[in-house]
């Protein structure tokens, strides 16, 4: 699968993030560090900030102050460097739901610089593993949601990136179809090396072993193991630590 | 990277223009019943009108319809660049402007070849229009068709660019209404599309000189004057400089947290 490109070395760092719309500040100095491969909870209420700090791991929004590097590559000095190295899964669906699931995949590619041959190589790649490759000449209208957000998914790999952001990505969609696709992007983090970055705010998503940032109004309130985190805050469960912290169910 | 990088890139997003315009073929065919309807039917009541004396770059009297048909073409160009330029911070084209956005090639390259992908399918448009434009005996050169490619790709860019400088910034101008108010209608009437610009100038000089100062009456008579291969270097060399300028703009000071890119529309 190429996973020899990515390296499992600082994966992302996140330096002194702040970020204001207008007068408002958004995020305050978000700091954290993912050193390896491994699936990693951005655990906020509604309005934490999560949308904002992934505008900002994905140059969608720039710098105010801080920076992020990406296996090394400053977002702020060389960002086609740290680019390279990020595959992103919207919230939003951000497919062509009139194009063919192949021709949604080779768009991506070109964008990355890869040739139609390789592209192709890949995205059948991608796809076989996917378990999509009967549905690759379909447009993408005619796939439920759940197999859509997995054709994002493995757009996202195409270009072999090491870090893989996923942005509330499983809103929308049914229980059985949220739990298929958080299994799925967690056997791809063990089979690839991956290093994930899941915002959710929904509790359901994080296991207990998970690696935890918990983000409320702006400010990283937590950050290790989920287990830990329960034991530093004293209480059962993730849950329970959540409603602790941020005051929400 | 490489120049084969950026080569592939820009062959992607053309292939899926052209993707695009293929599945949405009905509703580019309807965006030529407009031009159609002007030069068929505004043209024959207008005639009667306005008479054309022989001015460059035609060598003979010409009929009315022969006169609108280039304005018309920038109308079709203008029309789809505003329209193009507003679905890409808007609406249909959100999603995959995000996918654009997360390329590590550098976003002028990016926005310029989106700009020039969704031209490529004006100029296509355009070409149809001239093509049914023979049945009422507009009849350029042969080779007219071929020298006006140029022309039609700068213009396209210059109101791509300019369209998408718009929707960035002005956030009053977010819907097609909007626009068509206040940029395309302005745009092309004060312009010599429809009316040879000395007939302004009788009118009224002031109206002539902001018609001067329109960027798209260049575009018209760059586009004019090389249909029937002529070079009118002042048409051309103003449609290219302002082009760049506009292209400068629009992607030095493109952020995508004034669009809708993000998903929200925050700022």
């Amino acid at each position: 699968m190429g996973c020899g490109h990515r390296s499992h070395f600082m994966t992302i760092e996140a330096r002194n993030l702040s970020f204001r719309y207008g007068d408002k500040p958004v995020l305050r100095e978000v700091s954290f560090a993912l050193t390896s491969g491994g699936f990693h909870a951005l655990l906020g209420p509604n309005g934490a900030g999560k949308s904002t700090l992934f505008g900002l791991l994905t140059r969608l929004l720039a710098l105010q102050q801080g920076d992020v590097l990406m296996a090394g590559q400053s977002l702020k000095k060389q960002p086609a460097g740290a680019m390279r190295q990020i595959g992103v899964v919207f919230q939003q669906n951000a497919l062509d739901l009139d194009l063919t699931v192949r021709q949604n995949l080779l768009y991506h590619a070109a964008l990355h610089g890869l040739s139609h041959k390789e592209a192709r190589l890949r995205g059948d790649r991608e796809l076989t593993r996917f378990q999509l490759l009967e549905r690759a000449n379909e447009p993408v209208r005619k796939l439920n949601g759940g197999h859509r957000r997995r054709v994002e998914i493995a757009r996202a790999l195409l270009h072999e990136p090491s870090l893989l952001l996923l942005d509330e990505p499983t809103v929308g969609l049914d229980v059985a179809s949220r739990r298929g696709l958080n299994d799925h992007v967690r056997m791809l983090c063990e089979a690839d090396g991956l290093t994930v970055l899941w915002a959710t705010h929904l509790i359901e998503e994080v296991r207990p072993e998970d690696r935890v940032l918990i983000l409320h109004e702006g400010k990283l309130l937590a950050d290790g193991a989920g287990n830990d985190i329960c034991e530093a805050e004293g209480t059962r469960d993730l849950a329970e630590t959540f409603h602790t912290l941020t005051g929400a169910g | 990277m490489k120049a084969a990088h950026y080569w592939h890139c820009f062959v992607g997003i053309q292939t899926r223009e052209w993707l695009r315009f293929w599945q949405q073929r009905t509703r580019f065919a309807s965006a030529l019943v407009r031009p159609l309807l002007w030069l068929v039917v505004f043209a024959a009541g207008f005639r009667a009108v306005l008479g054309i004396s022989i001015i460059p770059p035609y060598q003979t009297y010409i009929t009315y319809e022969t006169y609108i048909a280039p304005g018309l073409c920038g109308m079709i160009i203008l029309f789809n660049s505003m329209q193009g330029a507003l679905s890409m911070v808007y609406d249909r084209e959100l999603g995959s402007m995000r996918v654009l956005l997360m390329s590590p090639l550098p976003r002028p390259f990016l926005l310029v070849t989106k700009l020039l992908a969704m031209g490529a399918v004006s100029v296509g448009q355009v070409y149809v229009f001239l093509v049914l434009a023979l049945l009422v005996d507009v009849e350029p050169p042969l080779w007219g068709y071929l020298a006006v490619l140029p022309a039609l790709i700068l213009t396209s860019l210059m109101l791509g660019a300019l369209g998408l400088l718009i929707a960035t910034w002005i956030k009053q101008l977010e819907n097609f209404a909007g626009v068509m108010n206040f940029v395309i209608f302005p745009m092309f009437f004060m312009s010599s599309a429809l009316y040879p610009l000395w007939r302004m100038n009788e009118a009224s000089p002031w109206l002539y000189w902001i018609c001067q100062f329109n960027p798209f009456t260049h575009a018209v008579e760059a586009i004019r004057f090389s249909l029937y291969l002529e070079w009118n270097p002042m048409a051309f060399g103003l449609t290219a400089g302002v082009t760049i300028v506009l292209a400068l703009l629009a992607t030095a000071g493109f952020r995508p947290q004034r669009t809708k890119i993000l998903g929200t529309n925050p700022a």
